[in-house]
């Protein structure tokens, strides 16, 4: 084993999460900010320049508040159920291609941290565990608002984890991989991207995907006019800081993936590849954002039938066609 | 395998249930099997406070109760003080009260859709309402010094005279208005998302409407043309030219238009009342009764025994009761009010929409899901001030 690969693939490690996580801080910030746009408003303006540092200061607040376990919860799951949300959020960034290699101290670097070869399946299975720790935390804290929003993630990410299956297949059935990395280079050109070849894939998934990071229209497990704060309503200080760490993690690597799968992931001219991948993901995170800023929130049994009826046959559909068409 | 419903205690603390009240609710997961509506958290004993109060120090109080309706519920109560002591309001303080009040409907309503849209899940829907709310708070500003608790109407009158800007600062209302309510449309009206949150939601029928009481645009929701500008008018509501807007749909939705709807028809009025607001004195010539204007107070000895006699002793009203309802923007809000002669009222009691409205949310939850629950609250737009008065 050569020393000087762990050494690589350790920093890589180290620097991905790092990035991960500033930018899953700074996501905070442009929420409130583009929010405070678009409601008129100014949002975070005194730490520092456009109220910049406003993120640290938020840290800061969640570590020193005091960490309150009421005494009815199961403590054990109540303790993990913070950590069952954050790591799955941050785990599946590792499959994700963001440049190509490049070449330092005369050693080749991958700029991915795994290329793994059935990296979509990782993907799948990874965010898939991120149900358990609202579950867990919805279940362990013994409230009735947080169990109704335990119940509503557990079914509302099942369903819709189905659909966003099969809009993948539909990607991998057009590139014939499972490879991340070898799905973008099936994308180099424009034309190529996934999102012109089969649009319906992409809809679904994006669909799929705001159900699956809880964000509105879809933020029924902690639809606050309805669950108070849903599964989280009885945590506090940084485990409830890590339920929103999580959140933001997994928009970003949502984000993330939807760049990989269907927009081509790192490629695009002139600019260097990896900003090319900050510039794809930042659109969808603002979109995200955006969408928070306009819509209504839907109802449970209207995200079911909307989930059972509409998106899954649609899914199924796209998947025969596109079948058909490969034949 | 035996099942249970569970009892879910929504509020008095719960972000969506407009103060304090609170629900309990019986849930077969998340359907509503009953929804007991629990009152008295924010109880003020404004009705017996008045008790001990000078008829006109009662009307500070009135502001209190529906807090985002003040001008209503000052004229509801100085309509029926007018009708005990048979006072003739004069031309000018009749249409700028009129003028007045339809702003306070606005108010409310612009309140109602940010704080009901917010509920339902469009929170930006609330920022707006309150940057046009904001307008109309700087007209109470421009009035009567106060942004919320105005207290501008007087038994027999207006506090003060309409200062010289108040035209052309309420005609820019006018003119901005209908373009902010498109943008409410275009954000609501035809939104997908929000079509299924409130079509078929929360419905009660239009008789269940009749014998819970309900009045206002939550009747008119259910397609009675009732409305006491018309029916029964005041405040010479019957030289205005407006329409009543109903729907027949029964739900939230139909309530929701009916509100839009209503918010357009009362910039109607407002701009009538403006265009053909009358000259002459802004308070009924009633001494003893209407404090005499400050000038004549320091300088003739009359007027400063009035006034200190108002101040300190009151007026009495001759024996009898009365009762006077109005349309305030949430329903019919009625003062009955007992006289025995003495400077004090003997009893007041207020008619409140509010109160009468939460009575009726159990029939229109049952049967709906949790978030149905929230839907319906928000769209009988209760004032838990009014509801524990």
């Amino acid at each position: 084993m050569n020393w000087t690969l762990i050494l690589i693939q350790v920093v890589k490690v180290i620097a991905v999460f790092a990035v991960l996580l500033t930018c899953c801080a700074w996501m905070t910030w442009l929420e409130r900010k583009l929010v405070a746009r678009i409601q008129t408003r100014l949002g975070p303006m005194n730490t520092g320049y456009q109220g910049l540092l406003q993120p640290i200061a938020d840290m800061f607040k969640l570590i020193f508040k005091e960490d309150i376990t009421p005494g009815h919860v199961d403590k054990w799951i109540y303790n993990l159920a913070p950590l069952a949300a954050f790591i799955p959020a941050t785990l599946s960034i590792a499959v994700v291609p963001f440049g190509d290699s490049i070449t330092l101290f005369g050693e080749r670097i991958d700029l991915v941290i795994s290329n793994l070869n059935v990296g979509i399946l990782y993907v799948l299975a990874v965010t898939s565990l991120g149900v358990y720790a609202l579950i867990m935390a919805g279940w362990s804290s013994n409230s009735k608002y947080s169990l109704l929003g335990g119940l509503r993630s557990a079914a509302q990410m099942i369903s819709y984890e189905i659909g966003m299956g099969l809009a993948i297949v539909v990607v991998v059935l057009m590139s014939g991989t499972l490879n991340l990395v070898e799905i973008v280079d099936k994308q180099s050109s424009v034309l190529d991207w996934f999102v012109f070849k089969n649009p319906v894939a992409f809809v679904i998934y994006f669909i799929c995907a705001i159900a699956e990071t809880n964000r509105n229209p879809f933020d029924l497990p902690e639809a606050e006019s309805e669950l108070v704060a849903g599964y989280n309503t009885e945590y506090s200080s940084m485990k409830f800081g890590m339920f929103f760490v999580g959140e933001y993690a997994n928009m970003i690597t949502v984000g993330a993936i939807a760049t990989t799968l269907f927009f081509g992931g790192w490629h695009g001219p002139i600019l260097p590849p990896i900003v090319w991948f900050a510039i794809k993901v930042a659109v969808f995170e603002v979109f995200f954002i955006w969408m928070r800023g306009t819509l209504p929130r839907l109802r449970y049994d209207q995200l079911m039938a909307f989930g059972w009826k509409i998106l899954l046959p649609l899914a199924v559909l796209n998947v025969l066609v596109t079948a058909f068409f490969k034949l | 395998m035996e099942t249970r419903s569970m009892t879910l205690n929504m509020g008095p603390q719960h972000p969506a249930t407009h103060g304090v009240l609170r629900i309990q609710l019986e849930l077969e997961g998340e359907t509503v099997l009953k929804a007991y509506p629990i009152i008295g958290y924010l109880h003020t004993g404004i009705e017996k406070t008045a008790e001990s109060k000078h008829y006109r120090k009662v009307i500070p109080l009135t502001d209190r109760m529906d807090y985002l309706a003040p001008m209503s519920n000052n004229l509801g109560y100085c309509l029926a003080m007018e009708k005990l002591l048979e006072i003739e309001v004069p031309e000018k303080a009749q249409w700028a009260r009129v003028c007045l009040t339809e702003l306070t409907r606005i108010n409310s309503h612009l309140v109602w859709v940010g704080t009901h849209a917010l509920d339902i899940g469009a929170m930006s829907m609330m920022l707006y309402g309150f940057r046009e709310r904001e307008k109309i708070l700087g007209i109470y500003e421009l009035v009567s010094g106060q942004r919320m608790m105005s207290t501008y109407f007087r038994i027999g009158g207006l506090a003060e005279d309409i200062p010289p800007d108040f035209d052309t600062r309420v005609r820019e209302i006018l003119d901005l208005f209908p373009s902010r309510y498109d943008e409410y449309e275009d954000l609501l009206t035809n939104n997908p998302i929000w079509r299924n949150r409130t079509i078929g939601v929360a419905k009660i029928s239009p008789e269940d409407a009749l014998s819970s009481g309900l009045t206002g645009p939550l009747l008119r929701a259910c397609g009675f043309k009732h409305d006491l500008r018309k029916a029964n008018p005041y405040s010479s509501y019957d030289k205005f030219d407006f329409d009543i807007p109903t729907n027949d749909g029964c739900d939230v939705y139909a309530r929701y238009l009916v509100r839009l709807e209503e918010m357009r028809q009362s910039l109607r009025i407002i701009r009538q009342a403006l265009d053909g607001m009358p000259e002459g004195p802004f308070v009924a010539d009633a001494p003893g009764i209407v404090l005499p204007p400050k000038e004549r107070v320091l300088s003739e000895m009359e007027a400063l025994i009035f006034h200190f006699k108002i101040i300190t002793e009151g007026f009495c009203p001759p024996e009898g009761e009365v009762y006077q309802g109005i349309e305030s923007p949430k329903g019919e809000i009625g003062f009955y009010i007992v006289s025995d002669g003495s400077p004090y009222p003997y009893r007041m009691r207020v008619r409140p929409p509010s109160f009468v409205h939460v009575g009726a949310l159990d029939k229109m939850c049952r049967g709906g899901l949790l978030a149905d629950v929230i839907a319906a609250i928000g769209s009988i737009d209760i004032v838990l001030g009014e509801v524990d008065r």
